[in-house]
């Protein structure tokens, strides 16, 4: 036991002061997925009309961009450059794979309501785009620690959006009446052009605190 | 049958468009949405891949996947892998003239998820080969339909006075939200079947 929590504080230790933090942090905030590079739209939008699905989605997104970044990252030296890409695609269809069939076991109601959007993991442009702009040009560890900021960042907005919009638009947070019978739903939000609108205005509100910050250090300077 | 066919490709161009309601495809009709021609041109490399894919598709459900169903995902995607490699080299072989212009969008479209969901749609929804063209047609058409009135919204909003902070991907989704949003419309187009 006291040997556990001594390996527990080493390895935050070693989160804290390792360069590899940077890596992690990175794709949950400053660069994440969905908020500031905008990838993998058509999972974000098409899957977050509930919480629920929206966490499921993001697990599975979560699994698979981390399993593949471990092996392209451990196989990355005898890959040859030409057939690289499609490499990486059939290591990703594999794993999307066994998701999809995990899914099919532990959750049976969530997997026929996401039905192919499970598949189309596959051609998520961020899992893609991670293996060959990271996990193959770096070590494993490295590898790992961008795959889960990027997941836990992906994750996350899936998550946001997709409780904002079932609050929205059905009155429930993973299913649970939140207002009463009084409340009447804005069901827009939970149909499709509900899901381009709040993104949009998610976008806008981090442009508007971006431009607030901006604003408030250019009046900083002014008066220093 | 006729009329069969006709409601499946109108579906798939309009009351289910693939980019607007189904969320198909995004990543191109954010990206290459900014000009008009472009956007015209990957629509129509897009309806040829998404034909041959279909026709594909069907011969694998019909020969392959029987005798081994869970490699549906990887054979799907090398499929359409190497359907958009064949593609690319039988256009600059007959025409260089348009594969210069459509560069880099080319190779591209093997990661468009309208590809692979057409695959899967037609496979879970157990088409023909006649079925599944005409599927592939009507979301062919819808997707380049997407594409060149979100080019064209594009081109006007540029010209126009907009705040700094709704500039770029917030006022794109706000504006595919509303397209989205007049789609929706069709759904009543055919009565209860939409």
């Amino acid at each position: 036991m006291a040997d556990q929590i001594k390996n527990k504080t080493g390895f935050l230790a070693t989160l804290q002061e390792n360069p590899s933090t940077d890596e992690f942090i990175k794709g949950l905030w400053r660069d994440n997925p969905v908020f500031v590079q905008v990838l993998g739209m058509c999972p974000v939008l098409a899957v977050t009309n509930s919480a629920v699905n929206a966490l499921a989605m993001g697990g599975a997104t979560f699994f698979v961009l981390m399993a593949s970044s471990l092996l392209v990252s451990m196989v990355r030296k005898w890959v040859p450059k030409a057939v690289r890409i499609s490499t990486f695609i059939v290591i990703i269809a594999t794993f999307v794979t066994v998701a999809d069939m995990l899914l099919a076991a532990w959750v049976p109601d969530v997997h026929k309501e996401l039905g192919a959007f499970i598949s189309l993991i596959v051609v998520n442009c961020l899992i893609l785009g991670r293996q060959e702009a990271f996990a193959s040009r770096n070590p494993i560890k490295p590898a790992l620690m961008d795959a889960a900021g990027m997941g836990l960042g992906f994750t996350f907005a899936l998550f946001l959006l997709g409780a904002s919009r079932e609050v929205l638009g059905n009155g429930t947070f993973f299913g649970i009446d939140l207002f009463g019978p009084q409340f009447e739903p804005w069901v827009v939000m939970i149909l499709p052009p509900g899901g381009f609108l709040m993104l949009g205005m998610i976008l806008l509100f981090f442009n508007w605190m971006q431009a607030k910050k901006q604003a408030r250090r250019a009046a900083a300077e002014g008066v220093a | 049958m006729d009329s069969n066919l006709l409601w499946i490709f109108v579906s798939a161009a309009l009351v289910n468009n693939f980019t607007l309601s189904m969320f198909l495809g995004l990543c191109p009709f954010f990206g290459v949405s900014a000009r008009l021609d472009t956007a015209f041109r990957l629509g129509l490399a897009n309806i040829f891949v998404l034909i041959i894919t279909s026709l594909a598709a069907s011969a694998l459900n019909a020969w392959v996947l029987p005798y081994a169903p869970y490699l549906r995902l990887i054979s799907f995607i090398l499929v359409i892998a190497s359907t958009v490699q064949f593609v690319e080299m039988v256009i600059k072989r007959f025409s260089p003239a348009l594969f210069k212009a459509l560069g880099i969008f080319l190779p591209l479209i093997t990661t468009n998820c309208a590809i692979l969901g057409l695959a899967l749609f037609q496979t879970s929804r157990e088409y023909g080969v006649i079925e599944g063209v005409a599927f592939a047609a009507g979301a062919g058409v819808g997707l380049t339909l997407a594409l060149v009135l979100m080019a064209g919204l594009r081109e006007e909003a540029e010209l126009s006075t907009i705040p700094g902070i709704v500039r770029g991907t917030a006022m794109n989704l706000i504006i595919a939200g509303l397209l989205s949003l007049g789609f929706m419309g069709f759904a009543g187009l055919f009565g209860q079947a939409a």
